[in-house]
């Protein structure tokens, strides 16, 4: 049982991490002049925005997976990635997508005038997104980042379906065994309640390290 | 003899948190009176007011519209019997933008007092022609003017038959023009008789249309009196600063 | 068009995957489109079933949703309080751990009197996932009704209406504007969260996908027909998406 919530705060975290760099990267390639790479980035976006994580995670896991399989010494095929990569992959995908669409409209916010004068000032396109752009674009799209990251947490659940051993999972390997159902949904559900709590709680932390005085951000 | 006062409001104390906005307040307004309140911002007129038709609780202190003991109520049911005696338009108007200016003015006839349809459009009807607005009907709030929107909310107002009318500054987002009309307005209802309390910064108004003018500064009255002696030869010395700021 | 270039680089994307499963096809085996071709009545069934599913748990858990709401918004701490943690774990809980919860937890029929209704998982899956919509509809209908200035309710209070007078007449119609744009957000949502009915066995696209592909045991196939169904949500959600963003927009400019 503690293993399975171990693996959930693995993966929130892990998919936390990785989904933000995606975020970023997104972002950041989506202010670039070649029109394809943009149009490429945003067809990502809209594509795993609107169809379902599931679906995704089973197409990486299922149909992705085996293609990228080697041959061990006994002569069989085995994925190369394991099942929690895979999980890991698909849901960072996932809520990337999010972030790249909440940062640019964070970025969409912030006036011309400050992005010229930046400009003005001689900044490099990669320095005006590294110290002016992203950090604004960060905060006012914080509420919706938070959003998205518990989102996050909980879709980890997914992973139940390709076997990963998560919370949802090793829980209900102990009720098939020990047949008390309602007591452990009781628990999980408090675990993930409390889970939500904590990252909620981090992300005000956050937001107050983060906040500038006067800005109404 | 002498009727008794409509409104009567005694030691009325009014604080929030630790901030004393009315420390003691004292007045009588007969039927048909005008009571003009003045005084600089926050200095407790918009509260004052808004303890008048329930909308803040007061600490201490009575306030008694004709039979009705205003600090005494406590139900919603009663709240509302009182709000059919007094009537307030605000300074923001606060007219509701998903409704026509008619449908501003019916509503409450129709939802409060249950009158029936008809009757109330009629009278609705009367009501906008009175505050110059008859063709404005069917326009919405985001439609009209500040001023248009003033009108249509004194007719919604009126639209309720209120033994008082109390105006918290409704000129005070308008610009200069658009004031004339508003204030020609509430003349109008004083010299229907309507009894009407005014919060006001429009000494002019105050002077030509009030029978008691009220000065509030820091929460006190600072000093009373009709208007040609308040204004010519004011006593305090707080009052004097205050008007000579002023005119 | 934007709309265009992006579903133009699905389906190219899902042409891919189809060409390199044809290219990967064993010699004498049908193609990769006949085969997807064959089967396409019967997922699009299972797709329709998904969509009616999604429309169920939508208005089920919106009316539930608004009841719950109206408590939100009390002013008085013994129907609020109850009403906020009540919306909390549903809303925290991860929507396939309350798919598990009524799944499991409710009876797979009913005796009543009139004699014994059957529970079907199909039912059992709409209620669990109008479980987490009713707590999201809340929380929506809240945020809208406290985006309206106090000033209307000052009015209307004003004016002699009361709670229930000025929640029907006066904040409702206006707030619900705002609420629109999230709820519509919210069910895109929902509509992809109808393919977790499928790990609890009910027979909807994805069930229905898997067990083509387990009868027809070409690894080839996989891709393709995975990516067949998300190009079916894709082609239904991101409408939507298209939709609520334009209704967002005409409202911010409108207030």
């Amino acid at each position: 049982m503690l293993h399975g919530f171990e693996m959930t705060v693995w993966l929130s975290i892990v998919t936390i991490v990785a989904s933000t760099f995606i975020g970023v990267l997104g972002v950041w390639l989506l202010g670039t002049r070649w029109r394809i790479v943009r149009q490429i980035i945003t067809a990502y976006v809209q594509f795993f925005r609107n169809t379902p994580p599931l679906v995704q995670l089973y197409f990486f896991f299922f149909a992705l997976s085996p293609l990228l399989s080697v041959h061990s010494a006994g002569g069989l095929r085995h994925p190369f990635f394991n099942n929690v990569f895979w999980a890991s992959f698909s849901l960072s995908l996932f809520a990337g997508a999010f972030n790249v669409e909440i940062f640019r409209s964070g970025i969409e916010a912030i006036p011309r005038t400050t992005i010229e004068a930046a400009e003005s000032l001689g900044f490099s396109r990669f320095q005006s997104f590294v110290r002016i752009l992203f950090p604004l674009a960060f905060r006012i799209g914080l509420t919706g980042f938070t959003n998205n990251i518990v989102n996050l947490v909980k879709t980890t659940s997914l992973a139940y379906a390709i076997a990963v051993p998560e919370l949802l999972y090793a829980s209900s390997q102990i009720w098939s065994d020990e047949l008390n159902v309602p007591e452990m949904m009781i628990f999980i559900l408090i675990a993930y309640v409390a889970l939500v709590a904590i990252v909620v709680w981090v992300m005000e932390l956050v937001e107050k390290r983060l906040r500038i005085p006067g800005y109404g951000l | 003899m002498t009727e008794r006062p409509l409104v009567e409001i005694a030691g009325v104390r009014k604080a929030f948190g630790t901030n004393v906005v009315l420390a003691g307040i004292d007045i009588t307004v007969d039927r048909g009176g005008v009571c003009c309140i003045i005084g600089p911002s926050g200095s407790g007129k918009s509260t004052l007011l808004r303890c008048i038709n329930g909308l803040v609780p007061i600490d201490a202190g009575t306030i008694r519209v004709d039979d009705i003991a205003v600090h005494a109520l406590r139900s919603d049911q009663e709240l509302i019997a009182l709000r059919k005696r007094v009537s307030i338009v605000f300074q923001q108007y606060n007219l509701f933008p998903h409704k026509t200016a008619l449908e501003n003015v019916m509503m409450a006839p129709i939802h409060v007092l249950h009158e029936d349809k008809t009757t109330v459009e009629e009278r609705a009807y009367g009501l906008l022609a009175k505050v110059g607005l008859r063709d404005k009907a069917e326009s919405f709030p985001a439609q009209l003017s500040g001023g248009q929107q003033q009108r249509v909310a004194i007719a919604r107002s009126l639209a309720m038959n209120p033994q008082v009318i109390l105006f918290d500054e409704v000129t005070a987002a308008l610009d200069p023009e658009t004031v004339k009309e508003v204030l020609l307005t509430i003349r109008g209802l004083v010299a229907d008789g309507m009894t009407c309390i005014l919060a006001t910064h429009e000494m002019g108004f105050a002077r030509e249309v009030g029978n008691l003018i009220v000065f509030l500064d820091g929460g006190t009255i600072v000093e009373r009196g009709a208007p040609a002696q308040f204004f010519a030869a004011p006593r305090e010395e707080r009052t004097k600063a205050f008007l000579s700021q002023i005119l | 068009m934007i709309t265009k270039r992006v579903l133009g680089f699905s389906i190219l994307l899902f042409g891919a995957s189809v060409a390199f499963a044809q290219a990967q096809t064993a010699a004498g085996k049908p193609g990769v489109i006949a085969t997807l071709v064959k089967w396409t009545p019967l997922l699009f069934h299972g797709f329709l079933f998904n969509l009616a599913i999604s429309v169920f748990a939508m208005l089920l858990g919106t009316l539930l949703g608004i009841v719950l709401g109206v408590f939100l918004i009390s002013r008085r701490a013994p129907i609020e309080r109850p009403a906020y943690w009540f919306m909390q774990i549903f809303r925290n809980a991860p929507w396939l751990v309350l798919m598990f919860f009524v799944m499991y937890l409710t009876p797979f029929e009913f005796h009543t009197p009139l004699g014994t209704v059957p529970f079907p998982d199909w039912i059992k899956a709409t209620v669990g996932l109008a479980l987490p919509v009713m707590a999201n509809v809340s929380e929506i209908f809240r945020g809208g009704i406290v985006s309206l200035p106090y000033t209307q309710w000052e009015a209307a209070q004003s004016l002699g209406f009361d709670y229930l007078q000025t929640l029907r007449l006066i904040i409702v119609p206006q707030a619900v504007k705002r609420m629109l744009p999230p709820w519509m957000n919210l069910y895109a949502i929902l509509t992809q969260s109808t393919t977790l009915a499928s790990i609890l066995g009910v027979t909807e696209v994805l069930t229905l996908t898997r067990n083509v592909l387990g009868a027809e045991g070409r690894t080839e196939l996989l891709m393709p027909f995975y990516g067949y169904v998300l190009v079916w949500f894709f082609l239904y959600c991101y409408p939507i998406a298209i939709y609520t963003q334009r209704l967002e927009r005409r409202f911010a400019v409108a207030s």
